[in-house]
């Protein structure tokens, strides 16, 4: 449990971002009498950015926060950094509460703790690529050479060893945003804040980026607050991924959650077009061993928890019993027959909506 | 017939509000009056120093060298002409001028400018105030500085200096609005303070802007100092006045040919020093 704790890097809770000339005004209302959002623009003029958020960050995670424009997703990523001053709650980084810093300490945390990258990159005009890279350095006062040596080791990992000299605009968009993100690692945060980054390139480049970003993350162990608009891009990248909505995140969960069981009409709405080949795994799709006769379950090929539909199709097809035993640590804990496929790919809702009809 | 006493006449109340500085603030006037002389001495006797033909030539020497044939050519037309008119002392005391009032232009309307990009609510306060300057005419700025420094190079700069704030004001505050928020966002996010924003974000991206401003101001400040020639402050705006009073032909030209050869040579020199 100590363990566990520990192991939360941002800790937000019940976090509210009002925005208004009349801010304080609904605060108390929605602290004293519970006034919703519609109230809070009615009566005070004030709107609703983020409500009530809450939500971890465990160390060595992409958590993706999925939203459409105007879902306040890109308020509540600058509320981790305190870009932004929450109106109410709390959020604590590495089990300090940064409302409480004072400005050198807030500093000290931008600089070393939480790197961010944005949607327009924002490189700097006028410099080259490598003291672009190198500026989250420079402003911690890292001497010229040691900064440039940093940098360009942060460059040489995102491929654009040999682009250090050139200047931002001779780069393409998603060179341009590897440099993005160079110089955010260049100053070895623990935490990275990617505020869609992706959003504005084209789809090859995008997903090219979408594997090496999270490839990297991985690599370096660090964690990451990752924004999109982009449920594909969210379920590529995201361990975990939060769906908001008018402010509020409606759903937490791994994609498979999300997929398998939307929280609310709008995610199943957003979900209904998504692949589930490669993100329902057998564990959620297998019917109990007693579905099989003990002989047949004996001579079934064998699958691990994990294997996705896309592994189980080519499994299921590759024997005359048209199953697959799934097997966890020696194990069978259940099977995976081609009428369990079919049914986990068409998905519960639709299941539902059928029975009704024939009801 | 007695003239009629005007309904609206602000400028009965300005006068005496004048009078009454003059009167209570007459040492903190006579402290910026000698100021302005000193600063404004000492940058005439630096350009006039050394021999004109040996400042000709390191002009347009550096010129050359520093920005290519173009420039030192223009360099040596534009003094050339100057030297040649008879007007050297003139024009260096025109540049002079020039070169003070936009510096003290520039210190006091670059921070108000930041200032006002920042605060919505002081550019709402401050636009109004700078339409109404940058509308009324020139000359106008003229009497109040001459009420309270009399005539001479201490009104004309002081008018100056008024006259070229609002065009820099107004550039920087346009300037710095135009950075993108992002920019900003990146230099907090890692960790800047202000003067770092400022200083390796903020300027560097506002910059282009910013160099329009400068050289309008130069070029507005020009026509001002030209102008203030008619309160005594001497140079080639001196000989333009004394052209016109005289219906001297041949002097008011030679004058103002000289005006446009030193306002082109500011204008190209300082757009391509500083962009």
């Amino acid at each position: 449990m100590t363990n566990e704790a520990l192991d939360v890097l941002i800790d937000c809770r019940n976090v509210w971002k009002i925005f208004g000339e009349r801010s304080d005004e609904a605060i108390k209302a929605i602290r004293e009498r519970g006034a919703g959002k519609r109230e809070v623009l009615r009566d005070y003029n004030c709107v609703v950015g983020v409500s009530d958020a809450s939500f971890q960050i465990r160390k060595g995670e992409i958590f993706c926060i999925m939203g459409l424009s105007g879902s306040g997703k890109s308020t509540l990523v600058r509320l981790l950094n305190r870009l932004i001053e929450p109106s109410m709650g709390k959020v604590e980084v590495k089990g300090r509460d940064i409302a409480q810093m004072g400005p050198k300490d807030l500093r000290a945390l931008r600089a070393h703790e939480i790197g961010m990258v944005f949607q327009s990159v924002a490189l700097i005009p006028g410099r080259t690529v490598l003291d672009n890279a190198a500026f989250g350095l420079e402003v911690q006062g890292v001497a010229k050479a040691e900064r440039h040596k940093i940098a360009s080791d942060a460059l040489a990992r995102v491929g654009l060893a040999d682009w250090a000299n050139h200047m931002p605009r001779q780069l393409s968009g998603g060179m341009q945003q590897r440099v993005g993100l160079a110089r955010a690692i260049a100053s070895d945060p623990e935490i990275i804040l990617m505020d869609e980054p992706f959003s504005a390139l084209d789809p090859l480049i995008r997903k090219q980026l979408q594997d090496e970003f999270r490839e990297l993350t991985k690599s370096l162990g660090k964690s990451a607050v990752f924004i999109t608009h982009d449920l594909d891009e969210a379920m590529r990248i995201g361990d975990r991924i939060a769906i908001m909505k008018d402010g509020i995140m409606i759903q937490q969960g791994t994609a498979e959650d999300i997929v398998l069981h939307p929280a609310d009409a709008y995610v199943a709405e957003f979900v209904a077009g998504i692949s589930r080949l490669h993100l329902v795994k057998a564990h959620s799709l297998m019917a109990p061993v007693s579905e099989v006769p003990g002989d047949v379950l004996a001579r079934l090929p064998r699958t691990s928890p994990e294997a996705d539909v896309q592994a189980l199709i080519d499994l299921v097809l590759s024997t005359p019993d048209q199953a697959v035993a799934v097997e966890d640590a020696g194990t069978c804990i259940g099977v995976v027959t081609a009428r369990t496929l079919l049914e986990g790919i068409r998905g519960e809702e639709h299941a539902a909506a059928t029975i009704e009809v024939v009801a | 017939m007695a003239a009629t006493t005007p309904l609206f006449s602000p400028g009965a109340s300005i006068a005496q509000a004048i009078e009454w500085l003059n009167i209570h603030a007459h040492t903190f006037f006579a402290m910026i009056g000698w100021a302005v002389e000193t600063v404004l001495g000492a940058a005439e006797q630096l350009l006039l120093w050394p021999a004109p033909w040996l400042l000709l030539a390191a002009v347009v020497l550096v010129a050359l060298l520093v920005y290519g044939v173009r420039y030192g050519a223009l360099a040596a037309a534009s003094l050339g002409l100057c030297l040649a008119s008879g007007l050297w002392k003139e024009a260096m005391q025109t540049i002079a001028l020039v070169s003070v009032s936009v510096t003290v232009s520039v210190l006091i309307a670059f921070p108000m400018g930041i200032w006002a990009a920042r605060k919505p609510r002081a550019e709402a306060v401050l636009r109004p105030v700078l339409d109404i300057m940058q509308t009324v005419p020139p000359w106008v700025y003229l009497i109040p500085a001459v009420m309270i420094f009399s005539l001479g190079k201490v009104p004309a700069l002081i008018a100056t200096v008024v006259y070229g704030i609002p065009p820099m004001l107004r550039i920087t505050t346009l300037a710095f609005k135009e950075v993108p928020r992002e920019l900003i966002e990146l230099g907090q996010a890692s960790g800047a303070g202000f003067w770092q924003v400022l200083g390796k974000l903020e300027i560097p991206a506002a910059r282009k802007t910013l160099l329009v401003g400068l050289n309008q101001t130069i070029l507005l400040s020009l026509a001002m100092v030209v102008l203030a020639g008619l309160v005594g402050a001497g140079g080639l705006g001196a000989e333009v006045t004394r052209g016109l009073t005289r219906m001297e032909m041949g002097l008011g030209l030679r004058a103002g040919l000289s005006i446009v050869a030193v306002a082109i040579l500011l204008d190209r020199l300082s757009r391509r020093a500083l962009g």
